[in-house]
């Protein structure tokens, strides 16, 4: 592998370009659209009900008194000091409020990919292999219905059904309104609420899954590499497992990194559904009272994270298959 | 032709039949379902009935005469978000691999950049700040679509061109623009009409979306908006929420059910 290790650094130097450019196209994008958005940018940017010393202020703290391209130079500047801005909702710096309400989203967006890899691999392996007509019907009906049903809906019925009919997990929120629960009892209370938006989120993640994981694995199972092992005698577990499954498992993970980066924002409709106080849950809060700072940098936010999700999905996929070059 | 072949195959049966009836809903709306679909029509929190088939909901609106309205929103969503998409994926794919050199290299990292940015939340950032009109989130929804289809679509010019009658045609003198309209277009017909369907339930069910959220066109009738207002009343009226989601399961169901197929015959040409 003569030269492998350069090209490896070119390429992170690549994606890394990649990310800085996206992120500082998404921010001159919220720029552009908050200066051609009808009203005062004042008001977009540090809200109504001001005294006119505060926008006086205000104005002075964007520069909105000088010239387009310097406005847009100390706007990207401030974005790369990660100032920012400060949200009037919250009373409080943009970037703490958007790291306060970080990890319920991560609890519940990890645990949806990987409820939904795992269901999604596992259907989809049964659907290809097993060569039963009615697992394959069985798998590839739910999948389909699963993958056009929307969130927003799925998290609904399972409401209707497991909270109000069934009363077996509660409807909504991250944890029951009870005096001095800590420790244990706290995180096995968090864990209960975790049920149901999980698996809401993780539907349409399984359904993707099983269909790609399914028509990749039959590809797969056709090689003549499987078939020459299965004559040497390798047993068929071992031959699905070992030999066809990490073959088989580089679109998946393309297909699971693209979601990863992704999940923040189908996480928001579930999050909204079920009252969960993450990221997506804000920033729909935040639209909905007009502020702006807020929604604009998780805007940022979630870009970044979506190109650093697409280039660890390169990285694995380059790892599990060598023939992959990384460009 | 290859889309007369695609007519007479199995699996478009499903899905033409939704899709089918999804039209039939919309164009008789006039007459099912004639009155403001916000109007207040009985009782608040009727059981579904003869007279109101799906029930009313806690205002006392017709839940089915919602449903109706709903399907020509749906329609119209679908239709201009899917023409979007595909007019600049295929406009977009189509250049770059037929130009190929540093156009290529340009318009693909557009396509890249475009694929990064977070759909849903540019559609939110945009409704927050230029206010909701159906027709801006459907531009929005279709601008932003499109970079899946581009790369299809470049990597079908990069095959096709490589092709024998292709080079034959070269020789004899065809252009770049007489290649992609002669050759290459006939062939991506059945892919385009693939993504068209697909990205018309991706339209539709990002619009549900974000009505349901609350942040749709608050002067049109669709499936989200219902379910929305199905949300809070999820405890006394479940066919507030059922009706509803089961139409934009199915619109969608039905769209990558066509989309599927389709696809397949463009696998086989």
């Amino acid at each position: 592998m003569r030269g492998g290790r350069r090209s490896v650094g070119r390429w992170a130097i690549d994606r890394v370009l990649l990310a800085l450019l996206v992120v500082a196209g998404v921010t001159v994008l919220t720029f552009v659209l908050i200066h051609i958005a009808p009203g005062d940018p004042v008001y977009l940017l540090a809200g109504d009900g001001g005294s006119p010393a505060y926008y006086a202020e205000m104005r002075g703290r964007y520069g909105l008194d000088r010239p387009l391209p310097e406005q847009l130079g100390r706007y990207l500047a401030a974005i790369a000091r990660f100032d920012l801005g400060y949200s009037f909702l919250f009373q409080a710096p943009v970037g703490r409020v958007l790291l306060e309400h970080a990890p319920a989203s991560l609890l519940l967006g990890v645990s949806a990919l990987l409820l939904g890899t795992l269901c999604g691999l596992s259907a989809g392996m049964a659907s290809a292999v097993t060569h039963s007509r009615r697992i394959d019907a069985l798998v590839r009906g739910t999948a389909s219905a699963l993958y056009a049903a929307p969130v927003f809906w799925t998290g609904q019925v399972l409401v209707l059904g497991l909270a109000v009919w069934a009363g077996i997990f509660p409807s909504g929120g991250m944890t029951t309104a009870r005096e001095s629960v800590t420790g244990f009892a706290w995180g096995v209370d968090v864990l209960w609420h975790l049920v149901l938006p999980t698996v809401t989120l993780a539907f349409p993640l399984a359904a993707v899954v099983a269909r790609v994981t399914r028509a990749s694995m039959m590809d797969v199972m056709l090689e003549p590499f499987v078939l020459a092992s299965s004559a040497r005698g390798v047993g068929w577990l071992r031959l699905v497992l070992r030999h066809a499954l990490p073959n088989a498992l580089v679109p998946v993970m393309t297909l699971i990194g693209q979601y990863a980066g992704q999940i923040a924002a189908g996480a928001a409709l579930v999050e909204a559904l079920f009252g969960w106080p993450g990221l997506g849950y804000l920033v729909l809060h935040a639209s909905l009272h007009r502020d702006y700072p807020l929604v604009t940098a998780a805007f940022i936010g979630i870009s970044a994270s979506v190109v650093f999700f697409n280039a660890l999905t390169d990285f694995v996929c380059a790892w599990l298959d060598p023939r992959i070059r990384l460009a | 032709m290859m889309l007369a072949g695609w007519w007479g195959s199995w699996g478009r049966r499903p899905g033409v039949l939704i899709l089918g009836t999804l039209v039939a809903l919309a164009a008789a709306q006039p007459a099912l379902a004639p009155e403001d679909p916000f109007g207040i029509t009985g009782n608040a929190l009727e059981h579904p009935s003869i007279q109101y088939p799906f029930g009313t909901d806690d205002l006392g609106r017709d839940v089915f005469a919602g449903v109706v309205h709903g399907a020509s929103t749906s329609l119209r969503v679908g239709a201009t978000g899917a023409l979007c998409a595909v007019l600049i994926g295929v406009l977009v794919g189509g250049v770059a691999g037929m130009r190929g050199g540093w156009i290529d290299q340009v318009l693909m990292r557009g396509t890249e950049f475009v694929q990064a940015m977070p759909r849903f939340f540019l559609v939110i950032t945009v409704v927050s700040l230029f206010g909701a009109s159906l027709w801006l989130i459907v531009l929005v929804i279709g601008l932003t679509a499109w970079p899946g289809t581009a790369r299809v679509f470049r990597s079908l010019v990069l095959t096709t061109t490589e092709r024998d009658f292709v080079l034959a045609a070269r020789a004899a003198g065809c252009g770049d623009f007489g290649i992609l309209a002669r050759h290459v277009l006939p062939l991506a017909l059945p892919v385009a009409a693939a993504h068209a369907s697909y990205q018309a339930g991706g339209a539709i069910l990002a619009e549900a979306g974000l009505s349901f959220l609350g942040l749709g066109d608050p002067s049109v009738m669709s499936w989200g908006t219902q379910l929305g207002f199905a949300h809070h009343m999820v405890r006394e009226a479940w066919w507030m929420s059922v009706f509803p989601g089961v139409a934009v399961t199915l619109t969608v169901l039905g769209c990558n059910l066509v989309a599927d197929s389709l696809a397949g015959r463009g696998a086989q040409a």
